[in-house]
């Protein structure tokens, strides 16, 4: 059991602290578009974007551990993304990196890396959220292309996108329902795609519903083998879980909450005082340590060559039970002031608190449910009989 | 950067796990918690003999010298087995001398805790268990070159097998004017009594003191300057807790788990319904996250002592509400046999409420963990 790093681990380390020196301006404005975009164009130069990628497509082809310490020194100055292709880079391009053809990695990768566009995911669909397997959007071969037809739905940022990773049931007939599913990637702009917002309890639209009306899929743009889809998913969410860095941004929420808690008051005195909101403030930290801890443990793991299968979900149950507590606590310090939204002139911080405590499906549902992670873990580590 | 098990550890760790399934299974866990002394004496002389009692003491004083990570990996499987002994005392003794004493009081004192001729233990709480300097009221009353005291040691593990304690006392009225003095049990005016518990495999008494004379070769370190080694000591007291606590949660998670997948209600095996499936997740998380916690404060025990008051804090905090919930959950998923006497299930819930308050509850460690965080 060592914690320390290697000599070459802290050389890389100040290089990634000497970058941010240079590059981000504690008054940089993140939300600037201009100033997101050179930021962009910098990290990727640096083979920062896509960093464990391989070398060949155009990746950093970096260490694990190093990619932990690039990301961990990334949120603690508040950087921006390395890249601003979110899904593309969580998930879609290490598919393709994988089960991609020749053509496909040429085709989608370095624009992957460059951020030039944004990918949607269509995986759940309007009866089918948590068994995901179940689902019956179609896809029918006719010569070289697939017709596509039904429905898609919770699908994050598909008014913006211009692809999207598309999951299609190409063989009704097969024996489980894991067989028989399709991945395919399509142009959102193909003729038949009809995308409606939705909007969200806070008041913005992020997700839609996708209507496919004889939609005709170019078979060069199947990901994998017919009938693989369901393989091509699973490892995709399987690369997307490197929780360390998000341990980074959760410890500056807490310290935002314990500032909120030294300027509220509780019963006349600083919230701060107050034993219950101490030990509360406290509890959050054992989590977000215990995360980080658990997250080393399973790097570990994998630096050792040993698979991680379902253990990354202890975490995801962790992060969802903060977001919720964590955000509504927010709102417990405010007392009645938490009502305030942006645009009320007594509005704390902004009114950030209350749209954040809103917020929480994003992290609670999206990517799988608290209750489906905990079936995982009883199902696949303790083995329990299946549901 | 490595968070894991090295092999020597994990071949510590199946040797201990063999050695305790063999002589100390629960039936005769059992036999033992019925018995006086409430554990083997016949174990603790093999255990010495093993090396595991002196396993964190340097070679150079009988020990194996190994560090507490090792210990640890010793403690979840002892814990597993709710092994009765005073194995963590005499460890914690150990320490207090390693940490505060004098070469000459090292090498007078620990070769005979390492051979288990000798069982050491703490007594440093008094009626309040409160973990502060204003805790500790007993006063060392000054007489030529010693102190003497009289008084009372309460929440003494293993007082009743002990015959040497590193006791705190005042030495005067400044907050922290504290010391700590090794005191021989067969000493004149020193009295240890066991008293009845709840979990029977873990005995904790009281030390009575009654003109019991500290001369100057016993004390640890300078009279009036003891309160940062007495709080180390409560952190490696509290580090050691939860080492146990790891191991008999996760035994406590496997027999459920199994009663899970064999008792069978409603036509099918009660683990196939979510009421009792998810409640043993959350076990699981419990586990795993108690472990990752409580490996990085042992760690920085040898490694970097300026991490340890917050990191143990972090370890048992999260461990004493972790295994209070196992505890009752465990017992409510057995139904009513949890209940019965015959069942092992109730013998790890007494484990967890006897490991609750020990060495700070969780709200003590989080308090803690609040003002070393600025609050
Ligand atoms: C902000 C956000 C963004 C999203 N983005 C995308 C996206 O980009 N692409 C995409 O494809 N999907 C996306 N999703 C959809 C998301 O993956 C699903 O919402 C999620 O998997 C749950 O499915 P569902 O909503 O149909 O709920 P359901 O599956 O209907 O579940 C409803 C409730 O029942 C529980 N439940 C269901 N089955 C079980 C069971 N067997 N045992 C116990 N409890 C059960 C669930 O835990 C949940 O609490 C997004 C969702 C959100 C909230
Ligand atoms: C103190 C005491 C006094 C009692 N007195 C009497 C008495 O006077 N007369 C009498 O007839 N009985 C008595 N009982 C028995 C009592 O009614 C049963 O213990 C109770 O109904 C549970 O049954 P069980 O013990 O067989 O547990 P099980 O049914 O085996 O249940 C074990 C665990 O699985 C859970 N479980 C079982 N099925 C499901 C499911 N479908 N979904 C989710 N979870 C499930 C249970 O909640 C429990 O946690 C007594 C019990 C106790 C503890």
């Amino acid at each position: 059991m060592d914690f320390k790093f290697t000599p070459e681990e802290e050389a890389f380390r100040d290089e990634v602290r000497a970058f941010l020196d240079a590059n981000l301006p504690a008054d940089a404005n993140r939300n600037d578009f201009a100033f997101i975009a050179e930021w962009s164009r910098k990290v990727r130069e640096k083979r920062w974007v896509g960093f464990s990628w391989p070398k060949e497509v155009g990746g950093g082809g970096g260490g694990i551990v190093e990619q932990v310490i690039l990301k961990e020194e990334m949120a603690k100055r508040h950087a921006p993304p390395l890249g601003t292709c979110f899904m593309g880079l969580a998930w879609v391009g290490p598919s393709i990196v994988q089960y991609g053809t020749e053509a496909q990695k040429q085709r989608f990768i370095p624009d992957i890396l460059d951020g030039k566009y944004q990918w949607c995911t269509g995986y759940s669909e309007p009866a089918v959220g948590s068994d995901l397997a179940a689902l019956s959007c179609k896809g029918e071969r006719e010569g070289d292309v697939y017709v596509v037809n039904g429905q898609k739905i919770w699908t994050s940022i598909a008014m913006w996108s211009k692809w999207m990773i598309l999951l299609v049931r190409t063989d009704a007939s097969s024996q489980s329902k894991h067989d028989g599913i399709t991945c395919l990637l399509v142009e959102m702009s193909t003729p038949g795609i009809e995308v409606r917002p939705i909007q969200n309890m806070s008041g913005t639209a992020m997700f839609a519903e996708v209507f496919f009306n004889d939609v005709r899929v170019p078979v060069e743009n199947r990901l994998g083998a017919e009938g693989q889809g369901w393989q091509v998913t699973v490892s995709a969410l399987a690369s997307e879980r490197s929780s360390i860095a998000e341990v980074t941004a959760m410890f500056r929420k807490l310290e935002e909450l314990a500032e909120l808690a030294k300027k509220t008051t509780r019963n006349g005195a600083p919230a701060a005082k107050d034993a219950r909101v101490r030990r509360q403030l406290a509890v959050f930290e054992a989590k977000i340590e215990a995360m980080r801890l658990n997250g080393l443990r399973y790097l570990t793991k994998q630096l050792r060559g040993e698979p991680l299968s379902s253990e990354t979900s202890v975490n995801k149950l962790h992060r969802a039970e903060l977001e919720v507590e964590m955000g509504d606590f927010a709102l417990e310090l405010l007392g009645s002031a938490h009502q305030y939204v942006r645009g009320a002139d007594e509005a704390v911080d902004g009114g950030r608190w209350a749209t954040g405590a809103l917020n929480w499906p994003e992290v609670v549902i999206g990517g799988g449910t608290p209750n489906i992670q905990k079936n995982i873990i009883a199902e696949r580590i303790l083995h329990l009989p299946k549901d | 950067m490595d968070f894991g098990f090295s092999e020597e550890q994990d071949l510590l760790r199946a040797e201990v796990r063999k050695l305790l399934d063999a002589r100390c299974p629960l039936e005769q866990v059992r036999k033992l918690m019925a018995t006086e002394p409430g554990y083997s004496v016949e174990l603790w002389s093999e255990l010495a003999e093993l090396g595991w009692l002196g396993l964190t003491i340097p070679e150079a004083f009988g020990g194996a010298g190994l560090s507490w990570i090792d210990f640890v990996v010793l403690l979840e499987e002892t814990g597993r087995s709710l092994f009765p002994s005073p194995l963590v005392s005499t460890t914690l003794a150990a320490a207090a001398i390693l940490d505060s004493g004098s070469e000459e009081q090292k090498a007078r004192w620990l070769p005979g805790l390492a051979d288990g001729t000798r069982i050491g233990t703490l007594a440093l709480l008094e009626a309040s268990d409160l973990i502060a300097p204003s805790g500790i009221t007993l006063l060392g009353k000054p007489d030529g070159d010693s102190f003497l005291l009289s008084g009372r040691k309460h929440f003494v593990a293993d007082a009743g097998a002990a015959n040497l304690f590193v006791v705190a006392f005042r030495t005067g009225a400044g907050a922290e004017d504290l010391a700590l003095a090794v005191l021989d049990g067969g000493a004149p005016g020193v009295r240890a009594t066991s008293q009845a518990t709840m979990d029977q495999t873990k005995r904790v008494g009281t030390l009575a003191l009654d003109g019991a004379r500290v001369p100057k070769s016993a004390l640890l370190g300078p009279p009036g300057r003891a309160w940062p080694a007495i709080e180390r000591l409560f952190d490696r007291g509290a580090i050691a807790t939860t080492g146990e606590m790891i191991g008999a949660a996760e035994a406590a998670l496997a027999l459920t788990v199994q009663y899970a997948k064999d008792r069978i209600q409603f036509g099918h095996p009660i683990g196939k319904y979510q009421g009792v499936k998810h409640p043993l997740a959350e076990m699981y998380v419990d586990v795993e996250s108690t472990k990752s916690l409580l490996y990085y404060a042992a760690w920085a025990l040898g490694e970097s002592p300026a991490e340890v008051p917050r990191s143990a804090s972090l370890a048992k905090a999260y461990a004493s509400d972790a295994f209070a919930r196992i505890g009752i959950d465990g017992v409510q998923l057995h139904g009513a046999v949890g209940y019965t006497a015959e069942y092992d299930i109730q013998l790890y819930l007494k484990r967890s409420k006897w490991a609750r308050p020990a060495f700070g509850d969780s709200d003590f460690h989080y308090e803690r963990v609040a003002r070393l965080g600025g609050l």
